[in-house]
This record gives C-alpha cells, sequence and structure tokens, in this order.
C-alpha cells in the first residue's frame, strides 16, 4: 500500500491558467436547457396549426403584436448599454439602462396582457377552448413566465444599483444576467414568427 | 481517528453523546460540500433500490406461476409502473449523479462543485420528487384510498393519462415528481459542466481529464437536451389534466402520437444518460486492473461524443409498431445501427486495454469483465429489436424487457457495484471485503442470468409485458419459474452487498490514500478526504498525474 502526498506544486513557472467564467458557462447551459423546453412548445404549436376541431382560429383573432415587440427588442440593447456603462464603472447610466430594461419589458407585458384580455373576453378563447387555445396560451404564457423571471431579476440589480451596491467588480454577474435577457429576447423572435407571421 | 469516514465519526460521536442527533442531521442537512451531497445521493439511491426491488419481486411472485391471484391487475399496474419509474429517477440517476459529484471535483483537483449551493438544491429537490412520487401511496385518493399509487406506466402513454381514463390524482403524483426531480437533475448537469470547464487544477486541458469527467461532461450535456422534452412534456400533461388544455386529449383532436415522440425523445438518450456514466467507472476501473494505460484515450473521447449525438436521433425506434411509414422507419433502423459502431469501439477499448496487461482479479475487476460480457450481448438484442419487422414480431413482449433489463443491470448495476467496490475505501478509509465481494459477484452473476437470460424465452414464444397474470398451457410457466428464481438469486447477492457496506465501514481493513495504486488525482488525497481536498492546489503534466509523482524516473509526462 502506498501512501502518497499531495501533489507538489512545481516550481517551473507555467503559462498563465486561464479557465472560462462559471457565470457565463453556467447561463449558457442553462439556455441550452431552456431552449429544449421551448422547442418542444414550438413544435406542439406547429404541429397542431390547422388541426383545431372547432374555431375561432388564429387568423380570425391574432393581431401583429407590433408595439410590444419594439418595447421587448429594444430592451435588448438598454441592457447591453447598462453592462458596457458599468464596466466602465459609470453607475449611473448603468442604473439608468437598467431602469430603460425594466421599464420597456413591462410595457411589453403590458401589451401581453392586453392581448389575452382581448382573446378571453371578446373572442372567447381560453386554454379549453380548442387545439389552439392550448398551444398559443402555453406558448405565449411560457414565455411570458420567463419575460416575469427576467423583469423580477432586474429589478433586483436595479435596486442594488440605485442603493450602491453594484460595482464595477460585478459586471460579470450582471452580464451573465443579460445573456438571459437577450435569450428571453431570442425566443420572442421565434414565437412571432411561428405564431403571428407563419400561424395565420 | 485518523481513518474514520465522516459518516462513521458521525454515528460514533452521536453514540457516545458527544453530539446531539439533531445537530449531526442539521449538519448533513445544510451541508454545501461536495462530497457530502455525493454520499446522499448514494444514500438516498440505494433506499429507493430496496424498495423498488421489493417491488420487482412482488411481480416475480405474481408471475411465478400461472392463473396467480397474489396480488390484483390494479396493484400489478401500480408496481410495474411505480418500479420502472423509480429504478429509473430515483435509483439510477441520483446513484450516478451521486458518483458524479463525489468523483468530479476530486478527479480534477478542485476544492468543490462551481454552485455548491445550487448543488444542494439539485439534491434536496430530487428527493422530494422521489418522496412525492411515494406519497402518492396515501395522497392520491385522500388517506382512505391508501394504495392508489401511478399505474400508467413509466412512460405514461396517452390518453391513458387523460382525466377521464386516469381519475383521481395518481397520474398527477407521477408528473409533479418528474417534473420537480427533472429540476434537480438539469441543476446538477449545470454544475457539472460548469465545474468541468471552469474548475480544473493547473495544467489539467481537455485532453488530460480522467476519461470519467469527460463522460459525465457529456452525460450532462446529453440531460439538458433530454431532460428539456421531458419537463415540457410533464407541464403539457399537468395543464391538460389541471386546467383542462388539450394537448394529448385525444377527443379534442390532441394527439397520442405527440406524446409518445416528445416521451421517446426523452426516453431514448436518457438510457444513454444512464448507461455513459457506466461506461465512465469502466474506463476507470478496468486500466488500474490491468496495469496497462487506457486504450485509444482520443477514440473513447470521440465514441462518446458519437453516441451523444446519435443517441439523439433514435429515439422512434420505439415506436416502429405505430405505423411511422416506411421512410420513417428506415430511417431509424439505420440511426439506431449506426449507434453500435462507436459503442463498438468502446468494447475494442477496453479489450485492447485489458489485452497483455497485468490482471489483477479484485472484485471492481471482476465486475467490469461482467460489465463487458452482459453489455455485448445487451447490444446485440439491441440491434436486433432496432429491425423493424424483427421488432414488429417482439414489440412489448419479454424479449424487450430482457434485452433491457442487460444493459440496466447486466451492464449499469454491474458497473456500479465496481464502481462501488472500487472507490469505497477512499470514501471511507477502509477496504470492503475480498470474499463477501466475490460471493455477492457469483449470486449475483448466477441470479442475473437465471432471470433475463431466460426472459428471452417467454418473449420469443408471444408472452406480453405487463400481463399480470397467464394461462397454464402456453409454454411459458417453466421459464416464469426460472426467472423468479433467478430474481432471489440477486436478491441474496445484493443483501451480501449491503451487508457488506455497513460491515467493511466499522470493520474494514484500513486502506491508506491509494490502496489500488491508482493513477487519478482523487488517490492524491487523504481517505477520506478533507472538507477542503486539496490542501495546496495541485498541479498536473500529464493523464496520469500520480504515475508521474511514483515513477519520477519514467513520467507520463515525458511522452505527452
Ligand atoms: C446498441 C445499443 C442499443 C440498441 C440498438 C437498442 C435498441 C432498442 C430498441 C429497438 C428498443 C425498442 C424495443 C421495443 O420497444 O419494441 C429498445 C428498448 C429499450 N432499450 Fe435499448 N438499445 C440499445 C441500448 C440500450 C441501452 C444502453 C439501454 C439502457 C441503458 C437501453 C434501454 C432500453 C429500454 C429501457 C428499452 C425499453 C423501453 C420501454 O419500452 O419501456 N437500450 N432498445
Ligand atoms: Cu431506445
Amino acid at each position: 500500500m502506498m501512501n502518497t502526498g499531495t501533489i507538489p506544486i512545481s516550481t517551473q513557472t507555467e503559462p498563465a491558467w486561464v479557465l472560462p467564467s462559471r457565470g457565463t458557462v453556467g447561463m449558457v447551459c442553462l439556455i441550452v436547457a431552456e431552449a429544449a423546453i421551448f422547442i418542444i412548445f414550438f413544435v406542439s404549436y406547429i404541429f397542431y396549426l390547422g388541426k383545431s376541431l372547432t374555431g375561432p382560429t388564429p387568423a380570425q383573432v391574432l393581431e401583429l403584436p407590433i408595439f410590444g415587440t419594439v418595447c421587448l427588442l429594444s430592451s435588448s440593447i438598454t441592457v447591453h448599454w447598462a453592462v458596457s456603462a458599468l464596466r466602465k464603472n459609470n453607475v449611473r447610466n448603468c442604473a439608468l439602462g437598467l431602469a430603460s430594461t425594466v421599464l420597456l419589458g413591462a410595457l411589453f407585458m403590458v401589451s401581453t396582457a392586453q392581448e389575452w384580455y382581448h382573446l378571453i373576453y371578446d373572442e372567447g378563447l381560453t386554454i379549453r377552448t380548442n387545439l389552439f387555445g392550448t398551444t398559443y396560451y402555453a406558448l405565449v404564457g411560457l414565455h411570458a413566465s420567463h419575460v416575469i423571471i427576467g423583469l423580477v431579476m432586474l429589478s433586483i440589480a436595479l435596486v442594488a444599483t440605485l442603493s450602491g451596491r453594484m460595482k464595477e467588480l460585478h459586471t460579470e454577474r450582471l452580464e451573465v444576467l443579460s445573456l438571459y435577457w437577450h435569450f428571453v429576447d431570442a425566443i420572442w423572435v421565434v414565437v412571432f414568427l411561428i405564431v403571428y407571421v407563419i400561424g395565420r | 481517528m485518523a481513518n474514520a469516514t465522516p459518516v462513521m465519526e458521525a454515528i460514533d460521536e452521536t453514540l457516545a453523546g458527544k453530539r446531539p442527533v439533531f445537530e449531526v442531521v442539521y449538519e448533513w442537512a445544510t451541508t454545501v460540500d461536495h462530497k457530502k451531497i455525493g454520499l446522499m445521493y448514494i444514500f438516498l439511491a440505494l433506499i429507493f433500490l430496496i424498495v423498488a426491488g421489493i417491488e420487482a419481486i412482488l411481480m416475480r411472485i405474481q408471475l411465478a406461476v400461472p392463473n396467480n391471484h397474489f396480488i390484483s391487475p390494479q396493484v400489478f399496474n401500480q408496481l410495474f409502473t411505480m418500479h420502472g419509474t423509480t429504478m429509473v429517477f430515483f435509483m439510477g440517476m441520483p446513484i450516478l449523479f451521486g458518483f458524479g459529484n463525489y468523483l468530479v471535483p476530486l478527479m480534477i483537483g478542485a476544492r468543490d462543485m462551481a454552485f455548491p449551493r445550487l448543488n444542494a438544491f439539485s439534491f434536496w429537490i430530487s428527493a422530494f420528487g422521489g418522496l412525492l412520487l411515494y406519497f402518492s401511496y396515501f395522497g392520491a385518493s385522500g388517506l382512505y384510498g391508501a394504495g392508489s399509487a401511478p399505474d400508467v406506466g413509466w412512460f405514461a402513454y396517452a390518453p391513458l393519462t387523460a382525466k377521464v381514463f386516469s381519475p383521481g390524482h395518481s397520474t398527477d403524483y407521477w408528473t409533479l415528481s418528474l417534473l420537480l426531480s427533472g429540476i434537480g437533475t438539469i441543476g446538477t448537469a449545470l454544475n457539472i459542466v460548469t465545474t468541468t470547464i471552469c474548475m480544473r487544477c493547473r495544467g489539467m486541458t481537455m485532453m488530460r481529464l480522467p476519461l470519467l469527467v469527460w463522460l459525465f461532461l457529456i452525460t450532462s450535456c446529453m440531460v439538458f437536451i433530454a431532460i428539456g422534452p421531458l419537463t415540457a412534456a410533464q407541464i403539457m400533461l399537468t395543464l391538460d389534466r389541471y386546467i383542462g388544455a388539450h394537448f394529448f386529449d385525444t377527443q379534442a383532436g390532441g394527439s397520442a402520437v405527440l406524446w409518445m415522440h416528445y416521451f421517446w425523445i426523452f426516453g431514448h438518450p436518457e438510457v444513454y444518460i444512464l448507461v455513459l456514466p457506466a461506461f465512465a467507472f469502466v474506463n476507470e476501473i478496468v486500466p488500474v486492473f490491468s496495469r496497462k494505460a487506457i486504450f485509444g484515450y482520443p477514440a473513447m473521447v470521440a465514441a462518446t461524443v458519437a453516441i451523444g449525438f446519435i443517441s439523439l436521433s433514435v429515439w422512434a425506434h420505439h415506436m416502429f409498431t405505430v405505423g411511422l411509414g416506411a421512410a420513417g422507419n428506415t430511417f431509424f433502423v439505420f440511426a439506431t445501427m449506426v449507434i453500435s459502431v462507436p459503442t463498438g469501439i468502446k468494447i475494442f477499448n477496453w479489450l485492447a486495454t485489458i489485452w497483455g496487461g497485468k490482471i489483477h482479479f479484485a472484485t471492481p475487476m471482476i465486475f467490469c469483465v461482467g460489465f463487458l460480457f452482459q453489455f455485448l450481448i445487451a447490444g446485440l438484442t439491441g440491434i436486433m429489436l432496432s429491425a423493424a419487422p424483427f421488432d414488429w414480431q417482439l414489440s412489448a413482449s419479454y424479449f424487450v424487457v430482457a434485452h433491457f433489463h442487460y444493459v440496466l443491470v447486466g451492464a449499469i448495476v454491474f458497473a456500479l457495484f465496481a464502481a462501488f467496490y472500487y472507490w469505497y475505501p477512499k470514501v471511507t478509509g477502509r477496504m470492503m471485503s475480498e470474499t463477501l465481494g466475490k460471493w455477492h459477484f457469483w449470486l449475483f452473476l448466477i441470479g442475473f442470468h437465471l432471470t433475463f437470460d431466460f426472459m428471452h424465452v417467454p418473449g420469443l414464444l408471444g408472452m406480453p409485458r405487463r400481463i399480470y397474470t397467464y394461462e397454464a398451457g402456453r409454454g411459458w410457466e417453466m421459464w416464469n419459474l426460472i426467472v423468479g428464481i433467478g430474481a432471489i438469486f440477486q436478491v441474496v447477492g445484493t443483501v451480501c452487498f449491503i451487508f457488506n457496506l455497513i460491515r467493511s465501514c466499522f470493520r474494514g481493513e484500513i486502506a491508506g490514500h491509494d490502496p489500488w495504486d491508482a493513477w487519478t488525482l482523487e488517490w492524491a488525497t487523504p481517505s477520506p478526504p478533507p472538507s477542503y481536498n486539496f490542501a495546496i492546489e495541485p498541479t498536473v503534466h500529464s493523464r496520469r498525474p500520480l504515475w508521474d509523482l511514483k515513477h519520477p524516473e519514467d513520467p507520463d509526462s515525458d511522452y505527452e
């Protein structure tokens, strides 16, 4: 039975040993897993297109959510601003960027809420009505829940920035959060294409 | 007490009244140490192994003789559902991730996982999922309806799971428990990937990673792509059952075949998620006991990546009997058969590693030899089933059951036992008994072959799976009896194992740091490793860092 100690550290000078940041790698993994979930919802939506036994159909009731889309997509830019501002240690601009991101995201949620209200009370489309209702609310709802989670985290970041607890050295964390937000936006592009463009 | 285990230390101190039980429980429940979490995973999995094993035995008693009325059809349905679900989700995955948790940071020279708190969260949510599944025995129809466990099969085909066909809440327990444990699994996989990529010690380049770490890395990547669809499908099923959505409701135009696709898009990769860690153990154990470096390291890595990719494109071989059409069938037949190429490379490389080595037949090694042999047979019956016409004949027969138990027990469980005997000294500081180990091996081997070799026969003779009894005179009786007897041997073997686990904790020979004269980093730490793993962060120069240290005259690093 051999007893060996710990491995000695070598004395020769080694090339620098740099590894990717944990936050980014972890977030990328999460995004891959989430993307797999979304793909299954997309497939269901496409698979059931036109297979509803009763109305209403997408063409009858859906309208292009241009306003919400513009809001959400531009929020990707504002969050990017926030990150670059923080990297330059410009906390004020960072707060500004985050505040506009939260605002734009909230506007998107308002427009979704209005759309759902219209669909439910004016058109009588619920998740029980037909396959279109089922797949539509499930897919858009899944995306909306991701937006809400993102908004909560961004608001926490905003509060931290305003109270002066967010410093330059936290840039990486904010960047990881912004990755998530970009992902949520990218998913919306696909939702938009499938539900509102192809689906109609 | 230099060589006491954390577990034993805790037991000793509690018995001696030094520390109150509460304090010890609190310490384990709140721990974020990857080694303790790994052990808790393994402990949980062993409990579920016993539970699901009892379910299997009950089923075999029922089927041992024709026209048996030992249990009712309803209970039988619940038994095979709970058995399958438990074995896959609450025994297989936790135990593998338990080993992953314990070993990955040690083997790459890290002090902990990348996200220790996420790690603890993942464990507890998986454990809660398991409890929820079993709580269905009490909760599904209220306490008075005790016994309304899920009875829809581990694949839960639609529309059997629709509210009309499955009233009450038994199916909801199934859905929610898999949803929760799925989240836990994704969390752990995320942790393993991040740890492997971002926490390697100096000099540990990707091509110097121990193969075990590579295999856990790829398994974890598969988890993201496979568990996602399962989670999505569970969400849809929950929406169907709770708020009247129609995803899988055939009355409203929903599709039952879509559920099959979703389930098997998860289900097939899942079997590889289970088998790759088993390969990982064999990759570490076979070279050490052959006293040779693994043959074809890059080929092993490449084959694993290939298996990962191909296995994502073969799911519909579980659906040949649905009627996919000629084009669909042909694609999935060929995709499935292609998998045998990288798998064959692996078998070849293991044999080449053993070839000409100084083989030391300690218990871990003999389990690996059993693994090699049985995995080969399992692959062959798999290839047989992947020929669509053959599958039309045998799908949903006992032949399929024999095939997958050959992989799941003959390969995975054998590799797991090997892993237990191999790493036990590291975890506890004591060796497991070789004598008991050999008893365990032979009893289990005989039992395994009695059960699953002979299970192919009633399959070929047309005995369907999931039937709760059968008439005499069909030519199935004798085979079923033999199968049942084999199961008893396996139980006795497992009892030897569990006894060995517990006994060796107190009586086992003191192991020292490196009892097997191995060469990966975990053996450079004391046994058991301290909570920070390495006093000084190690630096490595080759794939076999301990070899370099022990053979300064001829280190590997000169050749790499
Ligand atoms: C060379 C590799 C393999 C091939 C070609 C193969 C092929 C197949 C085929 C065609 C089926 C479908 C049979 C049917 O339902 O009619 C099947 C079922 C199954 N296989 Fe394999 N397989 C392979 C490896 C594995 C591995 C490694 C595992 C587990 C770790 C596994 C576990 C299963 C399970 C659990 C089922 C049955 C699922 C169910 O119906 O509940 N297979 N296999
Ligand atoms: Cu398969």
